[in-house]
């Protein structure tokens, strides 16, 4: 069931008017698949964000299945191949199995969302996403009572992703969410920015988007989705378990070990772009505070 | 052909050194500013000057062995290279400090309770002096201990290779390929002087 979240941030006028109206056009152009169009201004709530230009978020990655750098996901992800592509359903689902992509979006509603994307390392951007929401998903593959907790895997294919052949993180790349978080109508599966097909170092052609969390939650280029009642294991904390923890919501009074989390440095602003205060659970707060109530978020960071 | 090589090394005027060594940040300031740096130009110059400090650094200690086991002689260049890398280093901690963090509370708390920031500045801070007595008046007035002041590179450089493997995210070879050559050079001091010094070639071995 699309729409079930409204965007609070809009485009506004600094953004390029022709770059707005192009956009505007494959939204528009895409309407008749169930895209949704851009809120009006008189919905748009308190805030007026900017995203992010499309070539700063495309050029600016932390995909380390191509590279440690910034700049190696752009430089290297182009030698992927997304066509045909499929994820795996399995666990305690009622209809496990290889779900095509193709089957899969014949049956979503793809929506833009224009959600803030806070990575662990303190930086920040604007992300206009198109997708549809996990929990749609989920429920096509029909999650079983038992399930507690939602398994995610990135595609393991060293030929054309050649960070993996480096010891950088454990491949393939793994992630987790709670079942309550997966189904919350923030959680996205997105498969596109600005109205465009996902670009390959963005996390082509499917990645989640978890808005409220660390970056490095949101898993890229998904193959597989596995329903279990115990917690799953997660790269970046098996990585490097007193830094990174299975949550890893955003939280500006838990510092991560080596910096603070206070703040952020929004990208795309140039040399003197000024820190910005970071807000708890990214600005979700209202919306997801309830998911974690009673617990110790230092504890569970 | 080495004994013009080093004839000519020992000819530079060190001015010129030095206006190599500016010309890098310059560039770099100007990359940033006009985009030549991508999207995020403060990381961009921050860890350019820190790697580039760090790489000077290790050339520096590499300048005696060179001196050692080669023909090749750069003992004159030592002192400019030292100084140069110092100012790199400062520049990194300015960028990360006023571009970076910005916010002087968060500095200061970042300073204390941070241990890569922590071994970074210690590092800075022993390169300190060592920067301020690279001149003649200084190496005439201290005598014999100036030498003795300036053995504490071979510390600063150590903790600059510390820290550069602190802060990286995720396993990397390259921080730990710096450290080993950092570690070799030191242990090679310690390596006995089996061989016979080369007779030395008049004054310019004291330039240091
Ligand atoms: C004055 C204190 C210092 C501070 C506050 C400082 C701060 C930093 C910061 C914030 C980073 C980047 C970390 C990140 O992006 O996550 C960094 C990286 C680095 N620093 Fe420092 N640093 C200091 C001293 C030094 C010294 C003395 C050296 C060398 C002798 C050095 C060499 C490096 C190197 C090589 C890197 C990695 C650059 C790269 O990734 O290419 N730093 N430092």
């Amino acid at each position: 069931m699309a729409h079930r979240w409204t965007n609070d941030l809009t485009h506004d006028d600094v953004t390029p008017k022709s770059a707005y109206m192009n956009r505007r056009q494959i939204v528009a152009g895409m309407a008749g698949l169930g895209l949704a169009t851009i809120a009006p201004k008189a919905q748009a709530a308190a805030e007026t964000l900017d995203p992010t230009p499309f070539d700063v978020i495309t050029q600016y990655n932390n995909f380390y299945e191509f590279g440690t750098r910034k700049e190696d996901p752009a430089r290297y992800a182009g030698s992927l191949t997304t066509k045909p592509w499929s994820i795996k359903i399995d666990g305690m689902v009622d209809n496990p199995g290889d779900y095509a992509l193709s089957d899969i979006l014949s049956k979503m509603t793809i929506e833009e969302r224009i959600y803030r994307f806070r990575c662990v390392e303190a930086w920040s951007m604007v992300v206009p996403w198109n997708g549809f929401e996990l929990k749609d998903l989920l429920d096509l593959a029909g999650v079983q009572s038992g399930a507690k907790y939602v398994a995610f895997e990135t595609l393991y294919r060293p030929e054309e992703m050649p960070g993996q052949r480096q010891p950088f993180l454990e491949w393939p790349y793994v992630e987790g969410l709670r079942l309550d978080e997966a189904n919350h109508p923030l959680t996205l599966m997105a498969t596109g920015i600005y109205g465009k097909p996902m670009p390959n170092q963005n996390g082509a052609p499917i990645r989640l988007v978890v808005p409220w969390k660390y970056g490095f939650k949101s898993i890229k280029s998904i193959v597989r989705i596995t329903l279990t009642d115990k917690e799953p294991p997660t790269s970046w904390n098996k990585s490097i378990p007193s830094e990174y923890g299975f949550y890893s919501n955003v939280n500006p009074k838990v510092d991560h070990p080596r910096w603070s989390q206070a703040s952020e440095r929004p990208i795309g602003g140039g040399f003197f772009a000024k820190r910005i205060p970071t807000l708890m659970f990214n600005g979700y707060e209202k919306e997801v505070a309830g998911l974690y109530e009673g617990m110790d978020l230092r504890k569970n960071y | 052909m080495t004994d013009r090589l080093n004839t000519a090394i020992r000819k530079t005027p060190s001015w010129l050194l030095y206006l190599v060594g500016a010309a890098y940040p310059v560039w770099l300031l100007y990359a940033g500013v006009t985009g030549g740096l991508g999207v995020d130009p403060v990381k961009a110059m921050e860890h350019a000057l820190g790697k580039a400090g760090l790489q000077i650094l290790v050339a520096v200690l590499l300048i005696s062995p060179l001196r050692r086991f080669t023909p090749l002689n750069l003992l004159s260049w030592r002192r400019a290279l030292g100084v140069i890398s110092f100012f790199y280093i400062l520049l990194h901690f300015l960028v990360w400090m006023v571009l970076d963090v910005q916010i002087l509370s968060q500095v200061w708390a970042d300073i204390v309770k941070r241990p890569y920031i922590i071994v970074g500045m210690a590092s800075l801070l022993i390169l300190l002096p060592l920067a301020v007595t690279s001149n003649n008046r200084s190496v005439r007035k201290l005598g014999p201990k100036w030498r003795k002041l300036h053995k504490a590179t071979y510390l600063a450089v150590l903790l600059g290779g510390i820290h550069y493997i602190m802060q990286i995210k995720s396993f990397q070879y390259e921080p730990y390929v710096y450290l080993i050559v950092i570690v070799g050079l030191i242990a090679l001091r310690r390596l006995p002087k089996r061989q016979m010094r080369r007779p030395k070639k008049g004054a310019l071995q004291r330039a240091v």
